[in-house]
């Protein structure tokens, strides 16, 4: 077996700026909100649990912000150049936080314990046709057929490792121990005040030597919007995690002294943001009206002003963060004129269309105003319909909607985290995150299944690009920005963000200058 | 005994309407778009049929909705509020641990509203007319009209961002390691701003009502008899009027305390405070059916023990009533 890639770091510590000693100790409070509904990464998966659960479970590895993959669990890992066979060896002298030890044993665990309650693995481990243990630091994934973006499915989000000895042969959900989770990451649990913060603690027995650097993580619960951006202000936190604060503080909070922004951090999930328009009735069906909504849209306007100059004007589907883009496609640039005459084409006679609003925040529901007024510019009629958050999701997942805003994650590969959208046998009434616009084009169905067990990548790129003119030529959505959200900071916490999925794992490396 | 009676039929009359809220809840809370299921699965950012599935089984929404009621109130009738399943945790312990902060909050609003609305009640209407009446009625028209959630970033502006005087939000001081008397002080620091902005709003309408009240009563034949007997004017101010003055004053301290659990939701989120108030909101917008119900029971209960507590003390004030009856 030939090793397509052989990757060995001594230490982690070795890969950060050299110069400056790194100074252990101190207290770090970032903001979580909303409050997460629980702390065990296997069996919950949403944002906040992820940003808190990140610094407690890992996964095999983990990804720089090239989406390169780096060492975690796993310290050396080789894939087979027919792309069917995955090697991973294992780092030594783990152990769990109640101090048990970790093996190849705790792996096979968890991937059958995903198996119950983890869509995203479910799908990712589809492909898998056996998991070994050949020795206890050796784990062997025997693929059913080369799956490409696999190599992309070990973050700690996509696939936490959980501790074999505390949940087999245990009802999972009812567990006890969910309250108080055991992972073998940088930093333990200690308390959750629910309503108020999450307190985690340094890991002293962590198996990367002199990692992690501080003594004290809290997470704290500040509900509003406003709130938050006080609390940072008065120098109560010291990291606001993207999306915390309304986009208009953004700008007052970096004019502070020693406070820092980035928007890195989030190149893994590359956060895509478009309006779902109903492509099965109403004159949304009708493509020249799509590609009319794509003409009549300024989304440089809404980038520059509702989201203060963050993010990128999407070309199509895929991100330019991601595995595999290409800007090689048709534009569609701020033209009413042409969106008017594609109307008058059509014959659209004034039909309003409903538009349902992300129930995320001010920002949002600007942005809908925003696109309302710039549709009603070239004469189409739109009625704002709001929901909160669960009337959002029934409305979505059963359809009943013209236009409606989401965003989704990409995953750093398009057969992870675009072709959900985009593929007929993802058109399932129930859950908002497929197709649910309703797109059905066969002949790119077989291009996606295709490029995704294609093993040379070339190839892929090639289909993904015929994949995106097509789509953009179809107009499905209507992509509106690629989301950055600006991670906003204490100038004096080092090494925050260091990896793809940023604050999700990036408290292993961090530390705080005096 | 009299009183023993009244007290046995109420309770049994407030038994009967708590089941009655009960029932109604359950179905107002089920009526809403959406399930605990698909909020879950929604923020998880990627979900399948099978997980949806597995979660409403989990949550017993699977049952259809007669057995789900009959179930509920099996359960509420042993006292048994049910799971939290986004929470995993019996409602009881989720309502129990929130209770403490909201009781201080709401309590310490109670208490500084009801005084201060009184005794600047008694101070306008005792000046009739005056500079005194004047500004005491014009702050209290403003404190009335502000809407509370204003009210409370302007305080944390001013107070906390400004001045720097106290915490702007947060119950206490996070991992401070304060115990005893040095966590009560802290507490208290971090109260000040949540309790205040949450009293204004009755502080005016108990100072508006202690006013007018106190006019009308000194209007009344017998004030006058007191007056002819030359009595002191202080004493017939406190004897004979405020005492006649406070009923419809304790009528709406029955109200508000009856929103003692659930009444402060704004105030608890601009302030962070961690109460029932914020527990019940995001259960609303997650669905968390069972949350929702334990804090709408326990807010119903509330509001029954306080109308008879109000009752007991129209009775101390005025000893007519109970005769009466």
């Amino acid at each position: 077996m030939k090793l397509l890639k052989l990757t060995t770091f001594l230490v982690a510590a070795s890969m950060a700026t050299g110069a400056v000693a790194q100074q252990d100790g101190g207290r770090l409070d970032l903001i979580v909100q909303p409050e997460p509904p629980g702390l065990m990464l296997g069996l919950v998966q949403n944002g906040p649990t992820q940003m808190v659960a990140g610094q407690i479970y890992e996964s095999l590895l983990r990804y720089n912000g090239d989406l390169e993959p780096q060492p975690s669990l796993a310290k050396e890992w080789s894939i087979s150049e027919d792309g069917m066979t995955y090697t991973f060896k294992l780092q030594e002298g783990v152990t769990w936080h109640d101090g048990e030890p970790f093996s190849a044993e705790d792996v096979i665990f968890t991937t059958k314990f995903l198996q119950d309650n983890h869509a995203r693995f479910r799908g990712a481990f589809s492909h898998v046709e056996s998991v070994e243990a050949p020795d206890d630091s050796t784990i062997v994934i025997t693929m059913k057929e080369p799956y490409g973006p696999f190599i992309n499915a070990f973050e700690a989000g996509s696939m936490p490792i959980v501790p074999k000895h505390i949940y087999e042969g245990t009802d999972y959900a009812t567990n006890e121990m969910n309250a108080t989770p055991i992972g073998t990451g940088p930093y333990k649990f200690v308390e959750w005040e629910k309503g108020s913060y999450i307190h985690l603690t340094k890991n002293e027995d962590y198996y990367l030597d002199g990692l992690p650097h501080i003594d004290d993580l809290y997470y704290r619960v500040v509900p509003d919007a406003a709130s938050r951006a006080v609390a940072f202000e008065t120098g109560e936190v010291d990291v606001l995690p993207g999306g915390s604060v309304e986009n208009w503080d953004v700008a007052r909070l970096t004019e502070m002294d020693n406070v820092c922004s980035t928007s890195d951090g989030w190149e893994f999930f590359a956060p895509h943001a478009w309006m779902w328009l109903n492509n099965r009735e109403g004159p949304t069906s009708n493509k020249l009206f799509r590609q009319a909504v794509m003409y009549a849209m300024d989304r440089e306007f809404v980038k520059d002003v509702v989201w203060n100059g963050y993010g990128t004007v999407p070309t199509g589907p895929v991100s330019s963060k991601t595995n595999f883009y290409t800007d090689d496609v048709p534009q569609y640039p701020h033209d009413p004129e042409k969106a008017k005459e594609l109307l008058d084409e059509m014959g659209y006679d004034g039909e309003a269309v409903r538009l349902l609003p992300l129930p995320y925040g001010e920002t949002w529901q600007r942005w809908a105003e925003a696109i309302k007024q710039n549709l009603e510019e070239v004469g189409i009629t739109v009625d704002i319909d709001s929901a909160d958050v669960a009337g959002w999701n029934e409305k979505t997942a059963n359809w009943d909607y013209d236009m409606a805003f989401t965003y989704l994650y990409q995953y750093g590969d398009p057969a992870l985290g675009v072709a959900r959208n985009y593929v007929e046998s993802q058109i399932k009434k129930g859950s908002p995150w497929n197709n649910v616009e309703g797109y059905v084009n066969p002949e790119l169905d077989e291009l996606w299944e295709a490029a995704a067990i294609e093993p040379d990548n070339e190839k892929r790129q090639e289909m993904y690009t015929e994949i995106q003119q097509q789509i953009v030529e179809d107009v499905p959505v209507a992509w509106l920005l690629e989301i950055e959200f600006p991670t906003i900071y204490r100038c004096n916490v080092k090494n925050l963000i260091t990896t793809g999925i940023g604050l999700n794992d990036g408290l292993r490396d961090a530390w705080i200058e005096d | 005994m009299a009183i023993a009676g009244a007290i046995l039929s109420r309770l049994i009359k407030a038994a009967i309407t708590l089941l009655a809220i009960a029932i109604l809840n359950f179905f107002l809370v089920h009526a809403a778009p959406g399930d605990p299921a698909t909020v879950l699965a929604g923020e998880a950012g990627a979900a399948d049929e099978q997980m949806i599935a597995d979660l409403r089984a989990r949550f017993g929404l699977d049952q259809p909705l007669y057995v789900q009621l009959a179930r509920y109130v099996g359960n509420i009738v042993t006292l048994d509020l049910g799971y939290s399943f986004r929470q995993g945790q019996p409602v009881l312990d989720l309502i129990l641990d929130r209770l403490p902060a909201t009781l201080i909050l709401t309590l310490s609003a109670f208490w500084i509203s009801l005084l201060a609305g009184v005794a600047l009640g008694v101070a306008a209407s005792a000046r009739v007319g005056k500079f005194t009446d004047t500004l005491i009625t014009g702050t209290a028209l403003l404190f009335y009209a502000t809407p509370l959630y204003w009210a409370a970033l302007m305080a944390v502006l001013v107070f906390s961002v400004q001045l720097g005087w106290l915490p702007g939000f947060g119950y206490e001081t996070v991992g401070s390691g304060y115990s005893g008397f040095e966590r009560a002080l802290d507490i208290l620091k971090h109260l000040i701003l949540p309790a205040l902005t949450l009293g204004l709003f009755f502080m005016a309408v108990y100072m508006r009502m202690t006013r007018a009240s106190m006019l009308e009563v000194a209007q009344q034949d017998f004030v006058k008899t007191a007056r002819a007997k030359g009595l002191m004017p202080s004493l017939i101010r406190r004897r004979h009027i405020l005492r006649n003055a406070l009923l419809p004053v304790v009528t709406l301290a029955g109200l508000q305390a009856g929103q003692l659990v659930g009444g402060a939701v704004l105030t608890e989120t601009v302030f962070a405070w961690p109460g029932i108030g914020r527990l019940m909101f995001e259960s609303l917008a997650a669905r968390d059916y069972n949350t929702i119900l334990g804090v709408f029971l326990v807010s119903a209960a509330m509001v029954i023990v306080f109308n008879i507590l109000t009752d007991l003390v129209y009775r101390l004030i005025d000893p007519r009533i109970g005769h009466k009856a």
